[in-house]
């Protein structure tokens, strides 16, 4: 088994929390993995990844070669398209559609998810409504990693076991609702 | 024990169960999580190790030195350019040597992600002439943190430690060992051992040279340097986390290229050269400057020998296991390009953040000015540099804002104004201030205050709340030390008063004081969570 994925977003938007729980996940299914992040100056409002490698023999590179990704999880539309280099030729990517304007010359909307849909096989996923749903904006990153669950070479019953631990501390209330974003996030992709 | 953890955090983790007394740190990306893991650490606290951050680099490397020479084991940690800060002490330390076990970890920046430069620390390593330790990866992080004590406490030298951002910021699972004791205080009674008088000095110096031998002996037989067999005339010679790149693309492309593995400095002189002596076409894989590969080129440029310096490998930036592909003449498949919609989205300051109302100020004034230029420092407001502010014209280093407007109003500048943060001010500011004090020279000096070390994430600062006292006791006439809450409500006479301080003739301070709003977040979110 081996999985590589990046993980991209703005800094604050929560890609560090979607990387943990996959690590916890990972961790505890006893598979080895590597994931490197930023920190630093471009977390503030500024394009930030993560390179996730999960994988049932020894991972070398910390960094995913280009063309070696297998998915790129998208917090936001065009930030997904910044790593396109990395994906595979067989990759996918799963990617919020809603825009991130935190920058004065941010692209047409209609023109980027044109470019996502031309570049690669893709899920465009309404995460804002997910979370809504769900009942706190603030899942909207989990209600991403519930959509993008069916592609991780995870199960849903692991992802959902590293939620609870991750979010405990935070106390029930939190548990709850990160795990209905991310159900509602996983019953999305399945349409 | 199995552990998940960030490279920065497994020495941190290996630090704390190889008996540390304390650790001494002034905050720098990718450095910052080494300190906060042990601040934050339930065994940190169980084990009452020392934690608090440190006014700057060079108090921490002091302060870590006369720990060990108390006898217990101290860490010390920067990043790169925090080094040429500490580099006073750092140098005469190796001539000294330690008592208690001393690593000083040094995370670099190539790429420089978050730095001004990507200076590369093994030369300070040889500079100083103590062994320099480079992991490859996580473990390799925790297991050589914990070696580099008994290489310390062995050799009686500091030991330096070398990570890159992207080991520092990565994360693994780390297999831990059994944690052991700290030493017992027990300060060194060889004073001409710690006595750096030229007679003492001298003799001091010539062990240091003495011991050389030994290190060398010590990489030879050190695990962390071994060879991958392989066959053929090619062959790679990798550094650190170079490893790893080179071993991705052997595994990937099924290569069967021989490697030797180098983790441990001084270089191991026998086996290189008997490695040397096998191939003729030797690729050169280090993360930061080609420091080995260009004694191994030599002042002639001995071609079998190919890296950085011939391009074979980018002269700059950090290495990846395409460029390391490349090297190797192997090519993955065609990549996509980044759609041309793409567009770049630079870090900035954040909405509601003081220094942005700060600017707003200053560059009102300055319009009032023909000499637009303002010395700028390091942190968050050097973003003030970029639009739309603009307002900021120099980020050299620490504390250098204050020096240079000080010397640009000798020269006669006018107004000579600079912007400084309220950690960086602590850092390396105070002095220079004492400087413009003593000389008359009128410059003003802006600290935009707000009660954090920002930048790397909200770290204590270390003069918070006595700003006003400091710089009153360096001299700073009192009705000259201004203070102003920077909201926009306050723009007009926030622009008044630095108005009649850049037209003041001597040294003038303005205090913006404003708490940071991610550290405001945060402290809310705690208190809510509490509550």
């Amino acid at each position: 088994m081996q999985k590589n994925i990046i993980i991209a977003g703005v800094g604050g938007q929560g890609i560090l929390t979607i990387a943990s729980i996959i690590d916890l996940a990972a961790m505890n299914l006893g598979l080895n993995l590597k994931q490197a992040e930023v920190h630093g100056m471009s977390q503030r409002g500024g394009a930030v990844e993560s390179h996730l490698r999960i994988s049932s023999d020894e991972i070398y590179s910390d960094l995913i070669p280009l063309g070696k990704a297998d998915l790129i999880l998208s917090i936001e539309p065009m930030e997904s398209l910044r790593y396109l280099p990395f994906l595979s030729p067989e990759g996918m990517i799963v990617t919020a559609t809603e825009p991130y304007e935190n920058i004065g010359n941010y692209p047409d909307l209609d023109e980027l998810l044109k470019n996502i849909q031309e570049s690669a096989k893709h899920l465009l996923v309404d995460a804002k409504s997910i979370a809504k749903d769900a009942g706190s904006p603030k899942t909207f990153n989990i209600a991403m990693l519930g959509a993008a669950s069916a592609y991780l070479g995870i199960d849903a019953e692991e992802l959902e076991k590293a939620i609870g631990m991750f979010f405990e501390r935070k106390g029930d209330k939190m548990v709850e609702m990160n795990l209905r974003a991310f159900r509602l996030g996983r019953e999305n992709c399945d349409n | 024990m199995k552990q998940l953890l960030l490279g920065a955090e497994a020495i941190a983790q290996a630090a704390l169960d190889g008996g540390i007394s304390g650790v001494y740190a002034y905050p720098g990306t990718p450095s910052t999580e080494i300190t906060e893991f042990i601040q934050k650490s339930p065994q940190g606290k169980d084990q009452l190790v020392r934690s608090s951050w440190s006014a700057n680099e060079k108090t921490a490397y002091e302060s870590a030195l006369g720990m060990s020479y108390a006898g217990k084991r101290s860490l010390v940690c920067m990043k790169h350019v925090g080094l040429n800060v500490a580099a006073d002490g750092f140098m005469n330390s190796s001539i000294t040597g330690v008592n208690g076990g001393l690593v000083i970890v040094v995370a670099d920046d190539p790429s420089m992600h978050s730095s001004q430069n990507e200076q590369d620390s093994r030369v300070y390593g040889k500079f100083a002439m103590i062994p320099v330790l480079e992991p490859s990866n996580q473990q390799e992080a925790y297991d050589m943190t914990r070696y580099g004590f008994d290489l310390s406490e062995k050799l009686q030298l500091p030991v330096l430690l070398r990570i890159p951002t992207r080991l520092s910021h990565s994360r693994s699972v780390v297999n831990r060992k059994k944690t052991r004791e700290q030493n017992a205080l027990n300060p060194s009674a060889e004073k001409g051992k710690w006595i750096l008088l030229p007679a003492s000095a001298r003799k001091n110096y010539q062990g240091l040279l003495e011991k050389q031998k030994e290190m060398v002996s010590l990489s030879e037989n050190s695990i962390f340097n071994r060879v991958v067999e392989g066959i053929g005339s090619r062959a790679v010679i990798a550094f650190g986390i170079g490893f790893n790149y080179v071993m991705e693309v052997i595994e990937a492309f099924k290569l069967n290229i021989p490697v030797l593995k180098i983790s441990q400095y001084p270089i191991p002189q026998d086996t290189v050269r008997e490695f040397c002596d096998k191939y003729s076409d030797i690729l050169v894989v280090e993360e930061g400057y080609p420091v080995i590969e260009e004694l191994l080129k030599g002042y002639f440029g001995n071609s079998k020998f190919r890296g950085r310096l011939d391009g074979a490998l980018p002269r700059t930036g950090e290495l990846s296991p395409n460029v390391v592909a490349k090297a190797l003449e192997v090519n993955s498949k065609e990549i996509q390009n980044v759609p041309e919609i793409v567009v770049g989205r630079p870090p900035m300051l954040c909405q509601g953040c003081s220094h942005r109302d700060l600017f707003d100020a200053i560059n009102l004034v300055m319009e009032g000015y023909s000499q637009k230029q303002v010395f700028g420092d390091i942190g968050c407001y050097t973003l003030g540099a970029l639009p739309p502010y603009s307002t900021i014209s120099t980020c050299v280093d620490m504390g250098a804002s204050i020096t240079m407007a000080k010397g640009a109003a000798d020269a006669g500048m006018r107004p000579a104004v600079c912007v400084i943060g309220d950690s960086t001010f602590t850092h390396s500011g105070m002095t220079g201030l004492l400087d413009a004090v003593n000389d008359k020279s009128p410059i003003t000096v802006i600290i935009s205050d707000n009660d954090t070390t920002a930048m790397t994430g909200g770290q204590d600062s270390a003069g918070t709340g006595r700003f006003f006292d400091i710089c009153k006791g360096l001299g700073v006439e009192e009705d000259h030390i201004r203070l102003i809450e920077p909201l926009k409500k306050n723009l007009d006479e926030n622009v008044a008063i630095l108005k009649e301080e850049f037209e003041y003739n001597g040294v003038s301070v303005i205090i913006s004081q404003r708490e940071c709003v991610q550290t405001l977040k945060k402290s809310k979110k705690q208190l809510t969570e509490t509550e």
